[in-house]
């Protein structure tokens, strides 16, 4: 029996929570505190999972469970995890206490904040080790309420837009997941959500009867992650979600809900339903080049710093798209890095535009101007998130992004070569944005303006450091999920050869 | 020794990143610090490459090819690359350049810089320079090489944008970077293209020497009806043309001019702009086997060359004038490894670094002289206030101009021999850009050194001489200017004094360049021959240069007036970043706007209009709901309500009432009953 760290990293954060709920409200420095070192056990717990974790494994380990949890329907608290997930839960466990920190600053009741925030976190703790279909719906609907408030509450001024928006359209995706989560149930042998026994099932040859209701079933679970990624055309919550959310609820969403779709699509679609997966490969590859150079286009006509950096995230999500449309090892592999990758990149960019918004109040890209002469350290930091944004080889983004292309070109040569000019976009919008804040001219008007503080930098470096270490030696995160994603892809490209 | 060559790239890292924590840090600036170790970074990689080399010559030439793995970068299942060094006879020439040149270089920059605030900031961006390219070169595989190729673009970027509060110099930094991404392109693209075209022949790998004994098995195959090999180094040399400036992606590199010129001469004009020859050579064993892109290469190549130079008569900075000629002596070089003479292209990359960094240094004395003006229309007369640099200008000069016994001659002659045996079209286009070398390279130092000083009289009283730390890097690559050609002495001319192997690069490189180019030859005679021939062309050229800007400049001036058009289509740089403009960026930044507006009004409103409609709905169904079903349950309410109301009046409570009801009614009963 080991120590259950799933569960520990899932409701920890609970008890900050219910800690937090019994403080006075005036308290703010100790509620922040409280909140902080709420954030830090499941960080050690996730590096514990990370030794115990058995890398040669590419299947699911380190089981909770399954325990029955409603008998009358075969409901389970079952948790584990693999290559996939494990990342994904680092992820988390790292972007959490950093988003604690960037989150120093708030106002207004931060006890509600804190609450709230802490409700989050252990949702998507809960999303990325539930095993159990139910389990993980409940944790994905969970996930939404803390959401909604903390944009509808603390975001900026069409808060309340954004925040239904992105409340009705999640949802929106959660039904279409629901009524498939139920055909699974009611279609499999000795009716179960347990998502491991229904991967063992074969839907393809077994229950699952008929083509046309597997692409159905494929179809449903698909929007509803897609939703969440954003893939386009389901993509325009998210520049509005991230303009009016306050930067610790951007960094969050970028840097985890996002990932949530392509997780789920890797854990649920690929393996219950792999004929339908293959069968729409190449509809998920042209998803992804529409979502990388659309996104790339877009990206460069804006003119708010945060629409600019959510366009880019719709482009670099669109990477992980095709690089897991190919099947292959390079491109699964590419794509859960390039989650990773996202996530660590994305969330220095936001909050380096907090940085800014802070001190300015307004985040027009037309409205600075020469700022690297007045924030040196604040420049050199941003131009670092651009470079690796842009997919600079020796940062980790390019080894994804390489990985991602190289995947794609097996399956899909002219897609990927469309792809590829994402590069040359990237590179311009980003360069084109540094060149309007930071170079050129001072715009004397913010020539009071103090550098980068040193608690802004605290949130800035264990990512950078990230970022340069899996550039240089990205096996660390590889072997992790190696093993785990050559068996997924090889169980899709049998059936695709087997198909052909 | 080889336990030791990681040190090469790696001191440089190590100092950009003391130099770069230091200027992060913002503490007060003590120059000695910085630049001590900026320079003894540099050198001390310079001392580790030159230990290597000295260690080399020791081995026989078979065993001069040496693979040092540091770890395995990516180990997956089609996709496998180590960070890895591949030291052989090629990356030493070149990490003798980089590291040789560089140092000089560096040192040279603490006169040059000595004013500069961002004193740190600068030796970090140049030590980091450094280390990117010395991973190019160094590099085992082609993702090394991959990452080395972005590395030095950063640099570049990071560079040419040094003073970034001009705008003008970010945008030409951005320019240089996003011309450069359009190379990486098509790099990418044949990366891939050959990763997979080599696993379906089940030898996947991008490792130098696995492909060398691998790519022979795609001859035969064949992508959208081309053979894979032809379009492989095809998207390879496209990439090479952004790198190396080259037709039609050239646009960058004029306008990289914006910065520091001990840059210009290191990246702009030495080390980085070669990469794209290098590349080539690298890869000789494929570019052998696709006959096709050789041509194209040679073509582009020598089209560059006379193209660049001829730009290169009508610039009047100073700097403009070297990068012109920057770019068509890439050409050349590219004409060099596109004939197939592959040591010839390295041996002109090599004496190229060391005369264009020396006229790039010296130009960056004469600016630093003249108080940072480049005009060469406001100079003049400068060889007597600035003797080391006129007499070292002058020396490189002519080197390039390629007179004997100078380093220019002997590379360039060996390139247009080769040339002239494979392809004698392209021969004579060589010819004529040599000749424009002459001539436009004797009109800048006309027009600098010769003639009445045309500065104004405060810009007059402040030239002087630049320090030692300026004018002795001038004397050394101004030596190896007039030496560096010795190293490659044509067998040809070794024969008259009973030398046999003269051509030491050759011999040096040849393990390397073995391959299967040993083409019939014409004899010595034609060799001597086409030797006296370009040696007099450029003797004229020099002549004709130096009459035409000094004692005749009225022939120039005549030409000028007579074909108008023609002068403004050349002084213009023929317009070629007028069309870049508006037909690509102009109708990107359109396409932007247009889609931006598309994704807001179309499909963000068919959001919002699923949320219109659903309001309308419910605002509906909320009207029926309040109406009808509502209305339904309020009306038997009110109907019950109405009803009670109406039947209290009879609950008058008065006995006498209820009494004539009981009457009346009985009355009735009674009718009805008997009537």
């Amino acid at each position: 029996m080991h120590f259950p760290y799933l569960s520990f990293m899932t409701f920890f954060p609970l008890v900050g929570m219910l800690i937090i709920g019994l403080m006075p409200s005036h308290r703010a420095d100790c509620i922040k505190k409280v909140a902080l070192f709420t954030t830090l056990p499941p960080l050690v717990a996730a590096i514990g999972l990370l030794m115990h974790f058995d890398k040669a494994n590419a299947g699911l380990q380190l089981f909770e469970g399954p325990y029955a949890w409603i008998p009358a329907f075969h409901i389970q608290y079952y948790m584990g995890v693999d290559g996939l997930s494990l990342v994904m839960l680092l992820l988390t466990a790292l972007v959490c206490p950093i988003c604690i920190l960037a989150s120093w600053g708030i106002e207004k009741s931060p006890k509600g904040y804190f609450a709230l925030f802490l409700l989050l976190d252990s949702a998507m703790m809960g999303v990325f080790s539930s095993l159990d279909f139910f389990l993980f719906y409940v944790f994905w609907e969970v996930m939404l309420l803390p959401m909604y408030f903390l944009i509808g509450i603390w975001g900026g001024p069409r808060r309340e837009y954004a925040a239904v928006k992105f409340f009705l359209y999640t949802l929106l995706g959660s039904v279409l997941m629901l009524l498939v989560m139920l055909a699974f149930y009611f279609y499999s042998d000795g009716n179960t959500f347990n998502l491991v026994t229904l991967a063992n099932q074969q839907t393809h040859l077994g229950p699952l009867k008929g083509e046309h209701f597997r692409h159905l079933c494929w179809l449903g679970l698909f929007i509803g992650f897609a939703i969440k990624i954003p893939a386009f055309p389901f993509h325009t919550w998210l520049p509005d979600a991230h303009v009016e959310a306050p930067t610790a609820i951007s960094v969050i969403l970028a840097a985890v809900l996002l990932k949530m779709g392509i997780y789920g699509i890797l854990r649920i679609c690929y393996p219950i339903l792999p004929d339908a997966t293959v069968h729409f490969g190449t509809l998920m590859a042209v998803i992804g080049v529409i979502n990388i150079v659309y996104g790339a286009l877009c990206a460069m006509a804006q003119k708010d710093f945060k629409k600019l950096i959510a366009y880019s995230s719709i482009s670099h999500m669109g990477f992980c798209l095709l690089g897991m449309s190919s099947f292959t090892p390079e491109g699964l592999n590419g794509t859960v890095l390039q989650m990773f990758n996202h996530g660590t990149i994305t969330a220095q960019l936001f909050l380096l535009v907090g940085v800014i918004y802070d001190r300015a109040h307004h985040r027009d890209l037309e409205g600075f101007g020469g700022m690297a002469q007045i924030m040196p350290r604040y420049s050199a930091m941003t131009a670092f998130a651009f470079f690796a944004a842009l997919g600079l080889p020796g940062l980790s983004g390019f080894v994804s992004e390489v990985l991602c292309f190289l995947g794609g070109f097996r399956s899909f040569p002219i897609i990927t070569v469309i792809s590829v000019s994402g590069v040359v976009l990237t590179a311009a919008y980003m360069l084109w944005t540094y060149q309007r804040v930071f170079l050129g001219q001072v715009n004397e008007k913010y020539k009071a303006f103090s550098d980068i503080t040193a608690r802004e930098l605290t949130t800035l470096i264990p990512l950078v450091i990230i970022v340069v270490v899996l550039g240089v030696y990205p096996s660390y995160i590889l072997d992790l999920m190696n093993p785990t994603l050559v068996a997924l892809g090889k169980t899709l490209t049998d059936l695709k050869i087997a198909g052909l | 020794m080889l336990n030791m060559v990681w040190l090469v790239p790696i001191l440089p890292l190590i100092g950009a990143f003391l130099n770069g924590g230091y200027s992060f840090s913002g503490k007060k600036l003590v120059r000695p610090l910085v630049h001590t170790i900026a320079c003894g970074a540099i050198l001390g990689s310079f001392l580790v490459t030159l230990l290597t080399f000295i260690h080399f010559l020791g081995l026989p030439s078979e065993e001069r090819s040496v693979t040092v793995t540091l770890f395995s970068w990516l180990n997956l299942t089609n996709v496998k690359a180590d960070v890895a060094f591949l030291i052989d006879p090629l990356s030493l020439v070149m990490m003798m350049i980089i590291t040789g040149v560089g140092s000089v270089i560096h040192i040279y920059s603490i006169g040059y810089m000595s004013h500069e605030k961002s004193y740190a900031r600068y030796f970090a961006y140049l030590n980091l320079f450094c280390f990117a390219m010395l991973c190019l070169v160094m590099g085992s595989n082609l993702l090394i090489l991959f990452v080395g190729w972005e590395g030095v673009g950063l640099c570049s970027y990071l560079l040419i944008g040094f003073w970034f509060h001009e705008k003008k110099n970010a945008v030409a930094g951005m320019k240089a970077f996003l011309v450069n991404r359009v190379g990486d392109f098509a790099f990418i693209c044949g990366t891939m293209l050959l990763l997979w075209s080599l696993v379906s022949v089940g030898q996947g790998t991008v490792t130098y020497t696995e492909l060398k004994g691998a790519v022979h098995l795609l001859t035969n195959q064949t992508v959208m009806g081309f053979p894979v090999l032809t379009v492989v180094t095809l998207l390879f040399f496209i990439g090479a043309t952004g790198k190396s400036a080259q037709i039609p992606l050239y646009v960058w590199l004029p306008d990289a001019m914006a910065g520091p010129t001990p840059v210009s001469a290191l990246i702009h004009a030495a080390t980085m702009v070669t990469a794209g020859v290098y590349m080539i050579a690298r890869l000789n064993f494929m570019y052998s086997l696709a006959p096709d892109t050789m041509n194209v290469v040679a073509t582009v190549g020598y089209a560059t060359a006379i193209f660049a130079a001829s730009i290169g008569f009508t610039q009047n900075d100073i700097k403009k004038v070297l990068a012109y000629s920057t770019v068509s002596q890439l050409g050349f070089m590219f004409g060099a490894v596109g004939v197939g003479a592959y040591t010839a292209g390295v041996f002109h990359l090599m004496t190229h670094a060391f005369f264009k960094a020396c006229l790039f240094l010296g130009s960056g004395s004469v600016i630093h002289a003249m108080s940072g003006e480049q005009d060469m229309r406001k100079m003049g007369g400068l060889k007597d206030h600035l003797p080391i640099t006129y007499k070292t200008f002058l020396l490189a000069t002519v080197a390039i101009a390629g007179i004997f016994p100078f380093a220019g001659f002997f590379s360039k002659d060996e390139i247009l021999w080769h040339t002239f045996n494979k392809e004698p079209v392209l021969w004579c286009v060589g010819v004529l850009a040599a000749l424009g070398t002459a001539i436009y390279m004797l009109r800048l130092v006309a027009m600098t050194f010769f003639g009445a000083c045309r500065a104004d009289e405060k810009t007059k009283h402040h030239i002087h001489e630049s320090p030692a730390t300026m004018t002795i890097p001038l004397i050394i690559l101004a030596f190896l200017s007039v030496c560096g050609g010795l190293l490659g002495i044509p067998e040809a001319l070794g024969h008259l004094v009973g030398w046999e192997h003269s051509n030491l690069l050759e011999s040096w490189l040849e393990p390397v360049f073995a391959g299967p180019h040993h083409e019939v030859e014409a004899g010595h005679t034609m060799e001597y021959l086409l030797m006296i021939f370009s040696l007099g062309v450029a003797l004229g050229g020099c002549y004709l240069g130096y009459t035409l800007y000094t004692r005749r400049q009225d022939i120039p001036e005549r030409f000028v007036r007579r074909f108008p058009r023609l002068h403004r289509l050349v002084e213009n740089k023929y317009y070629v970043d007028e069309i870049y403009q508006k037909f690509i960026v102009d109708n990107l930044l359109r396409l932007n706007q247009w889609l931006a507006l598309f994704d807001q009004k179309v499909i963000d409103g068919i959001v919002n209009l699923t949320g219109s409609i659903t309001k309308v709905g419910a605002f509906i169904s909320g009207w029926f709901d309040r109406v009808f079903v509502d209305g339904l349950v309020n009306l038997s309410a009110n109907l019950t309500l109405q009803g009670g109301r109406g039947l209290r009046l009879a609950q008058t409570g008065r006995i006498q009432d209820y009494l004539y009801v009981v009457v009346a009614i009985s009355l009735l009963i009674l009718f009805w009953r008997f009537s």
